[in-house]
């Protein structure tokens, strides 16, 4: 009986000395970014901060080099590797110059994922894309078809503003886009152009498209800054109302065009789900939790991974005039 | 006289930016309409403003690197100052951002003077230092058209005879710019410290002063841009203006301002900047592929240097044979 107990208080002690060592040791999560002081990015640091809180024994190391260039990433990563972290989750300026090091952290028992903007399967173990492509193609279509909606109009053409024309999700999701106007037959594609991401490029791009196409009724710009630039020409011409601008920004950077009327709503995924769920990701593989084919991303449900590892997270969101007010304190 | 027009730089490089300006036009009528010309204008007027700067720099035998980078804090610093308070008058803004792009200026023009260190190097590290300077201000966040408030973004919008303020103030900077190079001892100072510093020197010429008038002058109007870019594209974030310092550097090389210093003048430097403004206006309206945008801009500022090199060895001759040389240079 007295053995039992010595026995047992024994067991207890060294389970709260073992739960002890393990709180110790924390699970450092590395939340690489493609630049510091992008408002997604913060965004999505939040989100990874309450998946901190919620899973308790996770440290977020959140980092990102200082413009959007690989090397920066690369001497970041290797940085990360000499602090011995337990886990990288990157979104990448590079799908491919940044294997090389993500090999090695792999090698060092660093468990690495990629999301957002992924990078080639030899340098990560998963890939999770914010939505996917189909998903994002589709969606800046039907943004298009709801503005020339928003127009009293049964059918219209719209352009496209893209960022650089080598950037790879930017290309893939004109693809897509293509693929989904059958879909949409009311609507036709009449241009293509890139305003490489720069506030001037985009804003002479989107005056030129205006000019060159007398009758286009929506300018659809699927990055951040294009759709900002894109916005300001069309107001600045005072079209707004006759040519309306839509595709993926940040509700906090929209809001004013949304309430001018430039933009009727455009679209994005959360970018704190998409923090919150890489930092569940990357925890659940540390963890052991997980499989070949799903890991559990806590309140955003399992990620379902295809042969490439690759998993996507949800179709994006779309903002306008009753919701945008909402979320943009928040990214 | 109508042939010295056409033979000299400026007269050869109007022609062109006219040649190109109409030959865009029978592509694109709508191209040569008054309207585009004046949105043109208007478009190219911030880096008119910056290359007549730049030009003074360039003169004194330096190069500020940081201009772009200062516009870039600027802009952050009085947009956020309209953000935190919106009711502050403009024109207390407006004498912000050239007060703070001054400052700026000057800290690269007191380097030069009083170290004598090589404007490359010192401009080199404020332009990441400004740039820095910029993210730590704002800590990274965008402000956003709506955080701005309707006279910050309506200022240089507002038309006077048809044409936005912002271009009227390039006007204003062309005019002002043009009377101080020709007619101010101030303005000639410039050419003489950057042409023969040592002959300078011995005519009682402070070139180091020169020198440091040169960067503050390009700071102040580098701060003045920084507020109408934010205005003009109604946002500002880290990234503002990157890498258009060279574009700067670029339309003083293509107007005809050596860049060995001591020539150049206030007409080829405007040509130069709204040559760029007509590529860049033209390409996106004749749907240039955007990889041929890239090559084509380059070519043309290499063959601009290529005309700049032939050109100075001209000069270089004609201050050898010639003992009056400054004079010379001051007649162009």
């Amino acid at each position: 009986m007295k053995s039992t107990l010595v026995k047992s208080l024994v067991l207890a002690c060294s389970t709260l000395v073992a739960s002890h060592s393990i709180a110790a040791e924390e699970v450092r999560v590395a939340l690489l970014v493609k630049a510091m002081g992008i408002g997604f990015f913060e965004a999505a640091y939040r989100g990874a901060e309450e998946a901190r809180k919620e899973l308790g024994d996770v440290e977020i190391i959140y980092t990102g080099p200082t413009s959007t260039t690989a090397e920066g990433q690369i001497e970041i990563i290797n940085s990360l590797i000499a602090q011995r972290v337990d886990a990288i989750a990157v979104s990448a300026n590079d799908a491919d110059a940044l294997v090389p090091s993500l090999k090695k952290a792999q090698q060092r028992g660093i468990k690495v994922i990629s999301w957002d903007s992924g990078v080639g399967q030899a340098g990560r173990e998963v890939h999770l894309n914010p939505s996917s492509n189909s998903l994002i193609g589709r969606m800046n279509v039907k943004l298009a078809a709801d503005a020339v909606a928003q127009k009293g109009k049964t059918s219209g053409t719209f352009a496209i503003l893209s960022a650089t024309p080598t950037s790879t999700n930017q290309n893939i999701w004109i693809e897509e886009m293509k693929k989904s106007l059958g879909e949409f037959s009311n609507l036709k594609l009449v241009d293509t152009v890139y305003g490489d991401d720069l506030a001037d490029k985009s804003f002479r791009e989107a005056t030129a498209l205006i000019k060159n196409h007398p009758d286009l009724d929506v300018i659809v710009a699927p990055t951040t800054v294009g759709i900002l630039a894109a916005a300001q020409a069309v107001s600045d011409l005072g079209l707004t109302g006759k040519v309306y601008v839509t595709g993926l920004g940040l509700p906090s950077e929209l809001a004013g065009h949304v309430h001018s009327g430039a933009i009727h709503s455009f679209a994005i995924w959360n970018p704190i789900d998409l923090g919150y769920s890489a930092t569940m990701l990357a925890y659940n593989l540390v963890k052991g939790k997980g499989t070949k084919t799903e890991i559990p991303m806590g309140r955003m449900g399992t990620l379902e991974l295809d042969k490439n590892g690759d998993g996507a997270m949800a179709k994006p969101f779309i903002y306008d005039a009753s919701n945008v007010d909402e979320f943009s304190s928040i990214f | 006289m109508l042939k010295r027009l056409i033979y000299s730089r400026e007269g050869v490089l109007s022609i062109i930016v006219l040649a190109m300006f109409f030959g865009v036009g029978v592509i694109s009528p709508d191209f040569i309409s008054l309207s585009n010309s004046v949105s043109i204008f208007n478009d190219t007027s911030i880096l008119i403003m910056l290359a007549l700067g730049q030009m003074l720099v360039i003169l004194t035998r330096c190069i500020d690197l940081s201009v772009a980078a200062n516009v870039a804090f600027t802009g952050m610093f009085v947009a956020m100052v309209n953000q935190y308070f919106p009711e502050l008058h403009m024109s207390l803004l407006i004498f912000l951002s050239l007060f703070i792009g001054a400052l700026l200026g000057a800290i690269n023009g007191l380097f030069v003077w009083l170290l004598k260190v090589p404007s490359i190097v010192i401009t080199l590290g404020t332009m990441s230092i400004y740039r820095g300077a910029t993210f730590l201000l704002s800590d990274g966040a965008w402000v956003n058209s709506h955080q701005m408030s309707e006279s910050f973004i309506g200022l240089p919008r507002y038309e006077i005879l048809s044409m936005p303020v912002l271009g009227w103030m390039a006007v204003a900077a062309i005019i002002l710019f043009f009377w101080a190079m020709k007619f101010s001892v101030w303005g000639r100072n410039f050419y003489s410290a950057g042409g023969n510093p040592m002959a300078a020197f011995y005519s009682g010429v402070n070139v180091g002063k020169v020198q440091f008038y040169a960067f503050l002058v390009s700071g102040t109007l580098s701060g003045l841009c920084g507020y109408l870019w934010v205005s003009r594209f109604a946002v500002a974030y880290v990234d503002v203006a990157n890498g258009f310092e060279l574009q700067v550097i670029a339309a003083c090389v293509i107007g005809g301002v050596s860049i060995v210093g001591g020539l150049g003048s206030v007409v080829g430097c405007v040509i130069g900047a709204l040559f760029i403004g007509v590529v860049n206006n033209a390409l996106p309206i004749i749907g240039v592929s955007p990889f041929w945008q890239m090559a084509i801009s380059g070519l043309v500022i290499i063959i601009a240097v290529i005309a700049n090199a032939t050109s100075g060895k001209d000069k270089a001759r004609i201050i050898l044979r010639n003992p009056n040389a400054n004079d010379e240079i001051r007649a162009n």
